[in-house]
Order: structure tokens, then sequence, then C-alpha cells
């Protein structure tokens, strides 16, 4: 007589995932549950949910790169194991973000020798680098105002209303108040008169932004040197420049070379750009360079040996994989200045292509620029029927994630679209892209506005609200719409303030 | 008549790498290139200089993990291009960041409801967790002083000297002062008594290691607990706790439970743990989280809105990968609690089977505890003829990466070596290692001696087996003791390399 004993595991391992039991589990989401699952079925749940994210290429609203190459894809997995940090153990490694560094100063024309080696470091993103470059700025303020004996309390420093997310951080943590330099409709950056006249003893640094998050604009950063240049003359105070160069660090060089914005300017102290964006580089990398040894106070470098000579380090994050910086090297050396150049080149092309295209639908009035970062910010000529929300609520609906935003203020009341040209942004993507639109359009227009509907309420007869065309009267609006309409704008500046874009 | 055109170079594209061009100019290391090269030369041309850098798996200097199953990889690679920051593209990758502070917080103990969200943050280390923690103390603190009129431009933290660089870079960087309980010969942890002696009216917290870098030890942060209760009752100033647990948060729950150092003491208000270490991810990922809302400040935290719903953010870095956050919880739930214990389990398991094999040579001190970070830190018997750091040299020529270092003041006549144990060091490797330092320590033993060395110059040969011990010289006696120093200041700065 036999007696089985049926093993209930040996069986689950039989079940393909969808037929096994961890399918009909609900997945842990407050506690780590008590027992393991195989690795397949944890993979396939993960995987499986995370088909509801957006799809990456599909995303224009980010700057940040969606692509690369297969031979990249390679050399960003055989490093993943692999802790920056640990210089002694990867020696090869720490050379190539030396070798990055040095490339990019050369790029913005830093005042260094052939073979001299520049002074700058590969961090996460332009969030870390702009912290570090802030913190070099403060404490070399601090230093200089108390050999004056002078009070060092009160540090600020004076930017553009369009300044991304991060330097609002940098303000807020180290304790350094944000002058704003406010914006007004039809000039959407910072002003460099205004700024100048912002300036005084306590401003540690002006910081101007190439290659705006709102409309891609580059500020002018010579103007901006040379009001600077002249007001340090009368006052003494030496106020230096640092250029947030996220987006447009890697498009100024290739596109406009003539375009004087880095370190040919004297009081240019530091740059930061994202190597995620337009160095074309996955998520996770970005590079801060200082003029000189002298613009990086000592005091916040930490020295670390390796294997017998000193590697000076200054960045807020220790850990962190290699896999970016690998992935910036591969770039710089296999594209070289030609690849580069020429896939700028494409991306204006293209945001050229989408440009025409969205003029040519006479709906939409273009807000960005052509010399600066290849994207295509857009308004509504006519806000009344519908806004720039709904079109990109709609937009959606073909996988499209086109955002929309307020401008910061004054030009709060501005909302616009914005579409950002990426390097696999190709022609075909971006024709598709305006017949969707042109077919948001025409769908909308046919809905009846949410406006007069509201208006209905008010009047309760709803006929009078339309003539026979079915177009919206305009109707005097009662306190509650307008009540309605400023929060909804305020929430809007919120939202738009989150400008949770890099 | 057939003209054949004969071409001096055939179509470039033809050429395998390394019969191309290629591999003949010097790679670029000061200005970008003008042209490009091709994808294959660019891969094959890093991957081959990349294959003089250190084997991951070997380099038993590091906490942080060197292997993940496929199916894991498999994940990270598929959203190594989705930026994490982004919250409304991404909204389930940004559930799984919720998921995983949930549960961490959890498995600490922190006092919240069954299905109420936890308050954290994942971010890319222990080191951006240590500095957000920091702040928040540092504003608490502030605020604090501020409604009672006192002075608040000079705030301290209290830590032991065995701390990480990242508390240092915290107190440099956001001006805080550090304020650090000196170690003993014999203790090479802070000690409680000591540190609440050091705590003012201006300690903004007091940072306890659970699991220190240099001897995986577990400090006594239930006494610091008890000690500085009663403090607070004394002076009325509300000093609170910060555990680094950058090491110690994924071993501590899993090897022992009952040890209280986690959310049930009442002055622990924030709690870092490295998901890159035996959290078992690839390095770039952190978590902090903090005992309730009034914890964290509303100040510093910044509104971002997510279809909608509020998602609040306070983190330092801004755009990232997504991979790690995902990798984590794919680890959280593939092997849950026993699979977490049981690899713990098998990491001290290895440990004690190196730390024997070492003891068995009779010539090491072991200087790590048997409970803490699996890991074994011993130091020579007799170091004076080589030392630790000429048996870590020699072990690399293995292929092993040991790093030797000395104690932090004021133990640093103290020297180690450290081998961290983990996930994938299994037995066999446990062995192999201990062979390969008895080889190590035979071949040492044929040298010369460094010092006496110096002594040939007088004419008198050292016996080659046997170590002549003359007495030294002032010249001597100085020599030595300016190698001490500046292998304690090398030490010193390379202890602070690694994590």
């Amino acid at each position: 007589m036999v007696i089985t004993t049926t093993n209930p595991d040996a069986e689950e391992q039989l079940h393909s995932t969808f037929a096994s039991r961890y399918a009909r589990a609900p997945i842990p989401k407050f506690k780590m549950p008590e027992k393991s699952i195989p690795s397949e079925a944890a993979y396939q749940i993960i995987n499986d949910e995370l088909a509801l994210d957006g799809t990456p290429k599909l995303n224009l609203a980010s700057f940040v790169t969606t692509w690369m190459e297969p031979e990249c894809d390679k050399l960003i997995m055989a490093s993943i194991n692999k802790n920056y940090v640990d210089m002694d153990e990867y020696p090869v490694t720490t050379e190539l973000q030396n070798r990055c560094v040095n490339m990019i100063a050369h790029l913005f024309n830093a005042p260094v020798g052939a073979t001299e080696t520049a002074v700058g470091v590969a961090t996460v993103g332009s969030s870390e680098a702009m912290m570090l470059a802030g913190l070099a700025f403060k404490r070399k303020w601090q230093a200089k105002r108390k050999l004056e004996g002078k009070p060092y309390d009160r540090p600020n420093i004076v930017t553009g209303a369009n300044v991304q997310v991060c330097w609002e951080k940098f303000a807020r943590y180290f304790e350094v108040e944000l002058k704003e330099v406010k914006l007004s409709e039809g000039y959407y950056v910072m002003d460099p008169l205004k700024a100048v006249e912002m300036v005084d003893e306590n401003t540690i640094c002006v910081a101007a932004i190439l290659g705006s998050t709102l409309t891609g604009e580059f500020e002018n950063v010579k103007l901006l040197n040379e009001l600077l240049t002249k007001k340090n003359k009368d006052t003494g105070w030496d106020t230096p420049i640092h250029v947030d160069a996220a987006s447009g660090g890697f498009i100024a060089p290739f596109l406009y070379p003539d375009l004087e914005w880095d370190f040919r300017l004297p009081l240019v102290k530091s740059i930061n750009v994202s190597g995620h964006k337009y160095g074309l580089v996955y998520p996770g990398v970005g590079w801060v360079v200082w003029r000189s040894k002298e613009d990086l106070p000592d005091e916040l470098i930490f020295h670390i040996n390796y294997l017998g000579s000193d590697q000076p380090t200054f960045t807020l994050n220790f850990s962190k994989g290699s896999s970016q910086i690998i992935g910036q090297y591969y770039q710089l050396i296999r594209l070289g200045f030609e690849g580069y150049k020429n896939i700028m080149e494409n991306c204006m092309e293209n945001a050229r292509v989408l440009k025409q295209g969205i003029e040519k639908m006479g709906r939409f009035k273009i807000v960005s620029k052509d010399v600066g970062v290849p994207l295509v910010a857009f308004s509504l000529k006519d806000s009344s029927k519908y806004t720039v929300f709904q079109i990109s609520e709609n937009l959606r609906r073909y996988g499209w994630i086109v955002p929309a935003y307020t401008m910061a203020p004054d030009a709060q009341h501005i909302a616009v679209l914005r579409v950002v040209v990426r390097e696999e942004f190709s022609r075909s993507l971006a024709e598709r892209l305006v017949a969707d639109l042109e077919r948001v359009v025409r769908k909308i227009d046919t809905l009846p506005s949410t406006e007069s509907t509201k208006d209905g309420h008010i009047t309760a007869i709803v006929d009078e609200t339309r003539d026979s065309d079915g177009v919206a009267k305009r109707i005097k609006k009662s306190e509650t719409e307008i009540e309605e309409e400023t929060v909804t704008c305020w929430r809007r500046l919120v939202e738009g303030k989150r400008t949770g874009v890099c | 008549m057939v003209l054949s055109k004969t071409s001096s170079e055939s179509d470039v594209s033809v050429h395998s790498t390394f019969a191309s061009r290629y591999v003949r100019t010097s790679l670029p290391r000061f200005k970008m290139p003008e042209n490009s090269i091709p994808k294959e030369a660019a891969y094959q041309i890093i991957n081959d200089e990349l294959m003089l850098d250190g084997n991951p798996r070997l380099n038993l200097a590091s906490f942080v993990t060197t292997w993940m199953e496929p199916e894991c990889d498999k994940l990270i690679m598929s959203s190594i291009n989705k930026n994490y920051v982004d919250m409304d593209e991404y909204p389930v990758t940004t559930e799984l960041q919720n998921r995983c502070v949930n549960m961490i917080a959890h498995l600490f103990n922190a006092p919240l409801g069954e299905s109420e969200a936890a308050v954290g943050v994942g971010t890319v280390g222990s080191s951006e967790a240590i500095m957000l923690a920091g702040l928040a103390f540092k504003r608490q603190w502030q605020n604090r002083r501020k409604a009672e009129g006192k002075p608040w431009d000079k705030p301290n933290i209290v830590t032991g000297a065995n701390v990480q660089v990242c508390w240092e870079k915290f107190a440099r960087y956001f001006e805080v002062e550090l304020k650090e309980v000196k170690l003993r010969e014999d203790y090479f942890v802070m000690d409680p008594v000591k540190a609440v002696e050091m705590v003012d009216e201006n300690t903004i917290c007091v940072a306890a290691i659970l699991g220190s870098t240099l001897n995986g030890e577990f400090e006594d942060v239930k006494l610091l607990n008890d000690l500085l209760i009663e403090k607070n009752k004394e002076t009325g100033w509300d000093t609170p706790i910060h555990v680094d647990a950058a090491s110690g948060g994924f071993i501590a729950p899993f090897l022992h439970p009952e040890l209280e150092w986690d959310f049930r003491l009442p002055l622990v208000k924030s709690i870092n743990v490295s998901g890159h270490k035996y959290g078992l991810v690839y390095a770039g990922i952190g978590w902090v989280i903090w005992r309730s809302k009034e914890d964290l400040p509303e100040e510093l935290i910044f509104h971002i809105n997510y279809l909608g719903a509020d998602q609040p953010t306070f983190t330092l870095n801004f755009s990232k990968g997504s991979s790690q956050v995902i990798a984590q919880y794919y680890q959280l739930i593939r092997l849950g609690f026993e699979g977490y214990r049981n690899i713990m389990e098998n990491c001290r398991e290895n440990m004690l089977v190196l730390k024997e094999g070492l003891e068995k040579t009779g010539r090491f001190n072991i200087v790590s505890k048997d409970d803490g970070v699996p890991l074994v830190a011993f130091s020579l018997k007799d170091n004076r003829r080589h030392d630790e750091f000429e048996v870590s040299d020699m072990l690399r020529r293995f292929g092993w990466i040991v790093p030797a270092y000395t104690m932090p003041p004021d133990a640093q006549t103290v020297t180690v070596l450290r081998v961290v144990i983990r996930e994938d060091f299994s037995r066999t490797l446990a062995e192999r290692l201990v062979c390969d330092i008895e080889k190590v320590l035979h071949d040492l033993d044929t040298l010369p001696a460094k010092i006496s060395s110096n002594l040939a110059i007088n004419g008198e040969e050292a016996d080659k087996n046997v170590a002549v011990v003359i007495k030294k010289s002032a010249l001597e006696t100085q020599r030595e003791i300016t190698t001490v120093w500046r292998k304690f200041v090398l030490e010193r700065k390379k202890m602070n390399g690694v994590c």
C-alpha cells in the first residue's frame, strides 16, 4: 500500500505564475509579508503593476533622457553593482568621472590648461549640483564678511521667479533668502536689469538659467555679467554669477557656440548641467564645474586617499551607483562633438516642424522662442470655452503626456502646454502629435463648454446662455464664479509651481 | 578593360573592433573628441578599461550589495529610464515607494495604525537620509528656541567618534557643531553615559549607530534612551535620539527581534537605514523614517500635486532613477520576513566560520563581537614585523580586497582588518579566504621586517628567518613615529571612504 503524501510546495513549482496562488493573494502594502515567494512570481506581479505607469518615451513633459543605445545598456547593467564611492576599489570608474569633468569644463571654456584637471564633480542630478554650488558661494561670502567684520547671518540669492524648485529647496534647507525677480506677461525669464537692482551686500550670487523650465529660453547672461561688473565696481561687493545650465549646458555649445554664457564671462564662477537631460544619459547624473580652485573653499572638501594620491570629494550623496557616470563617458566619446551637434540640430528641426504644425491650426499662440531648448510651449488664443488643462487631459487618451502649467508670478494668468523635444522624438512622432492635437481640439469644440453650463445654473434657463448657433454668450460672472475661478487659478498656480518636471 | 580601384581603407564598418583604427588612438581624457566613433568601439574600449577595476563581489570592504537575482535585474533594466520624480507620470512607482516606507516603518515598530501611512521617504543613500533627519531636528530645535526666546545660532549634535563621514559632512554643510564622544582602546562605540554628559541646551539630537562601521557593533540605544529620559526630566530640554541604522536596520529585526533599539524607545524620533546594504539592493537607495508627522516640520516639506492628491516630498535630490526603489520593493515581497531572516542567519553562520578559521591560525585577535553586523574585524597579535596594512596589500594578489584601518581617537594604536559578510559570501569563499590569509602570513614570515631591514645599513646582516630585535636609535624611533602617524592619517581618510 502506498501512502502518498502530497507536498504542497513541490506542486507549487509546477504551476505557471498565473496559475499559482500568488496571483490570488493580495499584494502587501503596509507590512512585510511573512513568507517568501518565488522570484518569478515576484517579478511578474511587480512588472504587471508597473504596466500601469506612463510610457517613458511618450512623456513629453520631461527633459530627462529615456533612451540609450543597447551597447550602453550593456555597460550600465555590468556596472550596476559598483558602488561609485569606493574609489580605492574602482579606480577606473573614478578616472572616468574625472575625464567627464574635464571634458565638460572644456566644453564650457573653463580657464584650464590643456592637460590641467578641472574642478568639478559628478552628482545625482542638478539639484545636488546646485546645492553644492550654492554652498560654495555661501561659504565664500561668509568668509569675506567675517574678514570685513560685517554681519554674515542673512545671506540671499537673486534669481528669476521662473526658477526651478530645487533653488527654493536650497534656499529653505541652507537658510538663504531667495529674492525672486518677478516675470511679466511676454517676458518669462529673469530681467538682468531688475536682477542687478535687487543685488545687495548680502547677496551671495546671482543665478541665471540657461534653458528656463517654463519656455526653454536662454537668459541673457552676457548682459547680466556686464551690468553686474559695473555694479561691483561701484559697490565693491564682488557679487558672482552662477549659471544653472541644467538643460542648456549641452545645447548651447553645439548649436550656439558664439553665445557667450559660460566661463568666457569673468563673473561666472560655477555652472551646473544635467547629464540626464541633453547630456543624453538615463536619470541619475548631473555635473557641477567651478571656474578654478579658488572658487571652491577648501574647508568644504573632504579628502580621501586613492591609492596614495589625494582624491578630494565634495558631494551630498555618498554611496551611489556608477552606471550613469559610465553612461555619460560613453556618450561623450561615442558621439563626440559632431554627434551631439547632429542630435541637437535634429531636435531643433523637429521642434520647428511641431511648432509650424501647431501654428497652422490657428488656435494657439507660440510662447517659446526659436533660440533655446528644443521645446514648444504654446497657449490657447481663446481660453473661454476650454483651457489648456483640458487639452492636456484629452491628449492622455492618445497616450501622450503633455503637461499644462501656469506661469510664475506675475504672469500667472498665462497657462501653457509644453512639449519637450528629446533625442528620440522623431519627425513622424511630431507629425502624429499634431494630428492628435487637431483631433482633440475638434472634439472639445463640439462639447458644451463647462463655463456656459455654470452660467446656466445662475440664470436657471440654459437656452438663454446660447444663441442659435450654440455659441456661448459671455455672461457677467457671479461672485461664486469669480471665487471658483480664483481658487482654480490659485490651485493651478500651486500645481504649476510644482514645476515637478526638471 | 576593368579598372579596379584599390581603396587603401575598406569600409571602416567592416572592421572588427580590434582591427579598426579606434583601438590605436588614445582615449580622450580632457576634451570631447571632435568626431563620433561606432558604438561597438565605444562599448569595447570602455568595457576593457573597466576590467581593471576591482571585482565587486570580492570587495570585502563594502557593506553594499553586489548581487541580485536575474528577475530583479530585469525589473531594474526596464525601469532605468523612469525618472522617479515624475510622480504624475509614474504613479505606480511612487506607490511602490510608499509601500516600502510603510513596510520599513512597521519593521521598526513605528507607532502606526493598521492602514495608516507612515512618514518617511526613499533617498539615494544613508547620507541623504541622515541629512534630512538632521535638518528636521535642527529646524525643530530652532523653532523651540525661538518660541522660548533663547539664542538658536549654535546647534550641536552628539555622536561617537566612530561615526561615519556623512555625519561630519552634515555638520559642516549645515553649520551644526559635532561633539564626538571619544572611544577607548577596549570600547569602540559611543559610551551612552559619556554621551548624555555631553548633551547641553544646544544639542539638537544624540545620534546612536546600530552597526558601527569599524567593528559592526550595535550601540546600546536602550541605555542611551533611559539615561537621556532622566536628563531631560531634570533639564526640561527634551533632547531626542536619532538611530543611524544604516547597516543594522535590516539585521536587528531578523536576528535580534527582542533587542529594543527602534521606535519602541520613546525618545527615538527618526531612523535611517541603507536599502543598499542589508536591504539587499544595488547601490543607490536609502530610507529615512520618522516616528510621526509631528517629528517632521511642515515648513521643510514641498507639496506636489499628484493627479489631484497631495504628495509631500522632502528630499535633497530631485531627478533620479527609479530602479532601486522598485528593486527594494521586489526584495521585500520576494523574500518576506522569513527570507531576510534566512539570509541574515546564513551571513552570521558564515561569519562564525571565518572567525573560527582566523582564530585557529593563532595569529589574530578578534575585535568584532558575535552580535552585530555580520563582519569579522581582526588585528595581528604581533604586528611589529609586519602590520595589518601589509596583510591587506598581499591579499590583493589573490583578488581579495580586505581593508585595514586604524581606529579613531582615542584608540588609534589599534589597527584592524575587516571582512564584511554579505549575502553572496558563501561558506566556500569563507574557507578559501582563510586559506589565502594563511598563505599570506606564511609569505610575510619569510620576508624581512620593514624596520629591521633598515639596520642593514650598519653592516649587520639580519638573519633572514628571525627578526633581530635591536635597540632602536633615536632616528629609527622618529621614523617609526612618522610612519605610524602617516598611516593613521591615511587610514583615517581611507576609513572615511568606505561606507
